[in-house]
């Protein structure tokens, strides 16, 4: 199975500096209660490169916070903020700043019960640092909860023999209980 | 008829409450932090519910069609305890969420001198984060309690009708009538108040500045509560229009003083006229 670029993945931005978001409105105050109210004064609208007017004013904020602040964002985060924190973890410079402890959050996002923060969690930075055993379990619980796997960055790249077998174990259980095997499954399932 | 309940404690409440509130026009619903009958000793037991009052309770909400905001306080009850008060200093962080629409439920319970201490502390809160107060009445000694309340009330400087002063009974919504603070009526099997109490106290008071809620937790309660309302209120000769003031314009306005109200998604949203209140139109 292949898989072309995305469109508009060219433009995608690779850093918050690309996402042009203006954050002077919100100098001079607590970040642990200026993160959070974000959308009230940004909005939600769609800025036409990927990501919405909160997530990119969020990134350019965490871009000016140290590693344990981000980590204490996403500790106290609604959904909303975390959805916009685990998506910034893609940007170069909020990388560099977490380094390795980003793996805590996305491994915080996949131990959830929500779809939304599941499929959140395993973008890019999940893709370079995830170890193979829990990008595999997340995968599959993709599968379980009804993510679509298209919206797994590492994916197919990462699809490896183990991945492919649990994936046919789990296709064969399907058809045992006489229960349909999910469509995006299929390219997983040919040998 | 479309059902806002203003006070409702789903974290105790089954999936099926949920699908049978929604059948029966609950669209919209805001939760109170408050106790959870078990007693929690330590800060991060209170984190975690807030957590999920902010987090998990509007997912499973949403799968029902029905709109989850909170309100977030350290409850008079567990006040009490020294443990429990280093909550005061996690409330900033939370009262800054897009989902809460209030501070609450503060007030008293048993009017000790701690309790007096957190609920002055928390309404100072809610006028540094402009947001409305949901108050709790005890239920020993309710009169004075309700009498204290207002008073505590008024000395705060916090508009009147930033406030409502819940659990209210024959016995005590006059005075609260007469304050210029929103009315609160919980309608519980047995206790508290029920439906046809309820509608011979809405044709003394009238319609506006009530919001009738279920206050449904994990005692011995009903989440339709509201709906029986509803439908004693027609059965007393009361209009559609009237019930739906009072089960759904009212909470509306109320928690929309909040600026955070957001009901994309419930059924209702494209029949609320007065759309300015509803999220971001504030600002
Ligand atoms: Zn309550």
């Amino acid at each position: 199975m292949t898989r072309g670029p995305q469109p508009g993945a060219a433009r995608r931005p690779a850093t918050t500096a690309a996402l042009g978001a203006d954050v002077s409105a919100f100098a001079g105050r607590p970040l642990a209660e200026v993160f959070p109210a974000v959308t009230r004064t940004v909005g939600k609208g769609a800025l036409g490169n990927g990501w919405t007017a909160d997530e990119a004013a969020r990134a350019t904020l965490l871009s000016g916070a140290g590693r344990a602040e981000i980590a204490e964002l996403y500790r106290f985060g609604d959904t909303a903020e975390k959805l916009a924190i685990l998506k910034a973890l893609q940007l170069e410079d909020i990388e560099q700043i977490v380094g390795e402890d980003g793996l805590a959050l996305v491994e915080d996002a996949i131990r959830t019960n929500d779809q939304r923060l599941l499929a959140a969690a395993l973008g890019p930075y999940a893709t370079r640092h995830l170890p193979a055993a829990t990008f595999r379990q997340a995968v599959l619980k993709c599968v379980f909860a009804g993510v679509p796997l298209a919206a797994v960055d590492g994916l197919p790249a990462r699809a490896d023999d183990e991945l492919k077998r649990m994936m046919a174990d789990f296709a064969a259980e399907r058809r045992a209980a006489g229960r349909s095997v999910p469509e995006d499954l299929q390219p997983y399932l040919e040998r | 008829m479309r059902i806002f309940d203003p006070h409702i404690h789903m974290t105790s409440r089954t999936t099926d409450d949920y699908a049978a509130m929604a059948a029966h026009g609950v669209q919209a619903l805001v939760e109170p932090a408050f106790w959870l009958g078990q007693p929690r000793t330590s800060v991060g037991s209170f984190v975690d519910y807030f957590d999920a009052l902010i987090g998990w309770e509007p997912f499973r909400a949403s799968q029902f069609g029905i709109r989850h905001h909170c309100t977030i306080a350290l409850n008079p009850k567990e006040a009490n305890d020294p443990r429990c008060r280093e909550v005061l200093d996690v409330l900033p962080r939370y009262l800054a969420k897009d989902g809460v629409v209030a501070v609450g439920e503060v007030g008293y319970d048993s009017m000790t001198a701690e309790e007096d201490e957190v609920f002055a502390a928390q309404l100072e809160l809610a006028k540094r984060f402009e947001l409305p107060v949901l108050v709790h009445t005890p239920h020993r000694d309710k009169a004075a309690g309700t009498t204290r309340t207002l008073d505590v009330v008024r000395e705060s400087g916090l508009p009147a009708g930033r406030v409502v002063v819940d659990h209210l009974n024959e016995v005590t919504v006059k005075e609260v009538a007469d304050s210029g603070c929103w009315m609160g009526f919980s309608i519980y099997p047995d206790t508290k108040m029920d439906p046809d109490r309820m509608v011979v106290i809405l044709r003394q008071f009238g319609t506006e500045r009530i919001l009738v809620n279920s206050a449904a937790d994990w005692g011995k309660s009903d989440p339709l509560r509201t709906h029986a309302t509803g439908q004693a209120m027609l059965a007393a000769g009361f209009t559609e229009d009237d019930v739906d003031q009072v089960l759904w314009r009212n909470p509306v306005e109320f928690y929309g003083q909040s600026g955070r109200l957001d009901l994309t998604g419930s059924a209702a949203e494209d029949t609320f006229a007065g759309n300015s209140i509803l999220r971001g139109a504030r600002s």
